[in-house]
């Protein structure tokens, strides 16, 4: 299915089409963040939501509203992007429609470090986590490029293996840990299933400069994963860089990742269904598909979230089991009923 | 090499066998080493008395009750993975496609979980539980993939898709749990054989010696399927039931490995790499994979047992530090060399 092209020579008519499927992707995001800011263990009708949300009145719903469904949908939104983009941009890099940020392994290097902070540095805040993680995840990335061979001709297969081989590495010293000190591992196995709750305003500032950044920085990327796209040989051809392309790539993972397993904890699936989605959708256009993973990803991670809110009162599920709860059958069904791109 | 007898025919090439030999014979040199190390050192010739049933009676408590169960579970899971991931990684046509890939060894993991945190299960129930997980799983993902035939590529993504979604269960179920029980239920979860019984050895005792002459003897058909649907089909293999038998096979061999040691990490996906690059033959490799795979299980229980002076470990540990270390050098070589 190659039919990418450096400069597609497209109907009018698609971009047209595709043009409304962004806007409706858009106008699906803002009706699912209204829910997500009315929907709860105490739920408040759309209209007060929507009158307190620019008007705070200093009423219960009004606080509830301000001071925690904010900034857990604004998180949402954030990570959510986060996760869709850069699993995008790992299958783009790689050509290698299973690559995830989860399958490649960058969870584990976060965890990896949320627990060498627990054990041996006595850091037991999610705000302490949230450097540990965010390097832990920074690292892994530029190792499995690294090892996956960045620079040159990568396969799909080597970029797994090498997501797996980082990952067994780094999940035997994890195991070893838990095993060893139970107190440790009470205190991981919260950490270990990724929520959007119980985040203050601070993680949300402290990850947002890395989230901007990184989002703007994924989105200016199309073009060239189109020319990337072509082979490598073709790419140089047509005046591109590949091994400068996938560093660039590789920067907007890192960021991305780091800073979205930083604030939420791993959350599985989403890297790997919201391309997917995206490219069933509108094809292999890299430019088109991060537009609408960018969109995509949010929406099914706030989606998640408020079933998980939902679902089981009066406690909640934590979104990283609900995306995986959601995604799969999603996933599956799509994987059935249609071809499978190859990238 | 042909041996001919009769109507039956076997075609062998020389060095698979001499690699299959060597590794089996360092898999049980292994073993009979680990019966002898331990609290109470017994050297070996008290061993092999107690073996055969001859030793003081000490001694063949240690060696026939203590410590056999464990290294004959150990080998057997070792032999089972190794040829389970062999027959899959040639089935899927795909390096990765080992049972942790298409969603078994998480569904074993999901079934014995619900035995051992919701039942309050162990022993013979945990590995009921995974058997039923496993082949419930492997039935899900089949059924899934299946759509006028099965398409190799689709099962890996289906079994992606499955495991995702078993994983999620199983990290909810141990956050649900209390501690004690999460932390036997993650020791579960890691892959061990410590505290073994002959319930465990007879379980996948059985599956080896059913399954796998079953999959060598289906090896051919194997490597016709290797060759593409269309060249098996014109050879006279008939593909689906062929290919059900293949897998069918395989999946046994991956539910009685996981219900008696639980979902061990990397035997599976490395010993038929390793058997591979030892035999230089191209094909599934079965009975080295399975030997080489001895030899992980083997080799990983006994440095896990030893490597802390006061703590064993669970061999998942183990297997999954080298297999992962074996991998990186691996990967880290070929990118110098700039292939």
């Amino acid at each position: 299915m190659a039919t990418t092209v450096v400069a597609p020579v497209v109907g009018r008519a698609r971009t047209r089409r595709r043009t409304a499927g962004l806007a409706a992707a858009a106008a699906g995001l803002v009706v699912v963040s209204m829910l997500s800011l009315a929907l709860g263990t105490r739920s408040i009708p759309l209209g007060t939501t929507w009158q307190v949300l620019w008007h705070p009145d200093g009423s219960v719903a009004s606080d509830v509203i301000h001071t925690l469904r904010i900034p857990r949908t604004l998180l949402g939104l954030g990570v959510g992007a986060a996760l869709g983009l850069s699993g995008a941009l790992m299958q783009a890099l790689t050509r290698n429609p299973l690559a995830e940020p989860g399958i490649l392994g960058v969870n584990l290097g976060a965890a990896t470090a949320v627990v060498v902070a627990i054990a041996f540095l006595g850091i037991s805040s999610l705000s302490g986590y949230i450097w540990f993680s965010f390097a832990g995840a920074a690292l892994t990335s530029v190792a499995v490029f690294a090892l996956g061979g960045t620079g040159r001709s990568p396969t799909p297969e080597r970029q797994i293996l090498a997501g797996i081989a980082l990952t067994s590495v780094l999940g035997a010293f994890v195991w070893a840990v838990l095993v060893t000190l139970p107190e440790v591992f009470d205190r991981y196995r919260y950490w270990d299933v990724g929520s959007l709750a119980d985040r203050d305003h601070a993680t949300l500032v402290r990850v947002a400069p890395f989230l901007v950044v990184g989002v703007v920085w994924a989105l200016l990327l199309g073009g060239r994963l189109n020319a990337l796209s072509l082979g490598d040989e073709a790419a140089t051809a047509v005046g591109a860089s590949p091994a400068r392309i996938r560093a660039l790539g590789l920067g907007a993972i890192t960021l991305l990742c780091g800073a979205a397993t930083a604030a939420t904890g791993p959350i599985w699936f989403l890297g790997l269904a919201v391309p997917y989605v995206a490219r069933l959708l509108v094809g292999a256009d890299h430019r088109w598909v991060l537009g609408y993973s960018v969109l995509i990803g949010p929406s099914l991670l706030l989606l998640s979230d408020i079933v998980g809110r939902v679902a089981a009162p009066p406690s909640e599920l934590q979104v990283g089991v609900v995306t995986a709860f959601v995604g799969a059958p999603v996933f599956l069904l799509l994987c059935r009923r249609r071809r499978i791109g190859q990238l | 090499m042909t041996i001919r007898r009769g109507g039956f025919s076997l075609r062998l090439r020389v060095r698979p066998v001499i690699v299959g030999a060597v590794l089996a014979l360092l898999a049980l040199t292994v073993s009979v080493f680990t019966l002898t190390s331990g609290d109470f050192p017994i050297p070996v010739p008290d061993v092999l008395r107690a073996l055969v049933g001859a030793g003081d009676a000490a001694t063949n408590v240690i060696v026939l009750e203590l410590r056999l169960p464990r290294v004959a579970v150990a080998l057997l899971v070792g032999i089972a993975l190794g040829a389970s991931g062999a027959v899959f990684q040639s089935l899927t046509r795909n390096p990765l496609g080992s049972p942790d890939f298409v969603g078994l060894t998480v569904g074993s993991s999901t079934g014995a979980l619900l035995v051992i945190l919701l039942l309050g299960g162990s022993g013979f129930g945990v590995s009921a539980g995974a058997i039923a997980g496993c082949v419930a799983t492997s039935v899900l993902v089949y059924l899934l993939a299946f759509r006028r035939g099965v398409q190799p590529f689709r099962l890996v993504l289906m079994g992606i898709g499955v495991s995702a979604l078993l994983d999620a269960l199983n990290t909810f179920l141990i956050l649900r749990a209390r501690l004690a029980d999460a932390i036997a239920a993650q020791v579960w979860l890691i892959g061990s054989v410590s505290g073994r019984t002959y319930t465990e050895v007879v379980i996948v005792g059985l599956g080896v010696v059913v399954v796998l002459p079953v999959l060598v003897y289906a090896s051919r058909q194997l490597a016709m399927l290797n060759l593409g649907d269309e060249v098996a089909v014109v050879q006279g293999v008939r593909v689906e039931p062929a290919r059900a038998v293949l897998a069918g096979g395989a999946v046994v061999l991956a539910a009685v490995a996981t219900a008696a040691a639980g979902p061990v990490g990397f035997v599976a996906l490395s010993a038929p790499h390793i058997a591979a690059r030892l035999t230089r033959a191209p094909g599934a490799n079965i009975l080295p994979s399975a030997a080489m795979g001895a030899v992980l299980m083997v080799g990983g229980d006994w440095v896990a047992q030893r490597i802390l002076p006061d703590r064993d470990l669970p061999v998942g540990v183990v297997t999954a530090a080298a297999g992962g270390a074996y991998l990186c050098w691996l990967l880290a070589r070929e990118w110098r060399r700039g292939v």
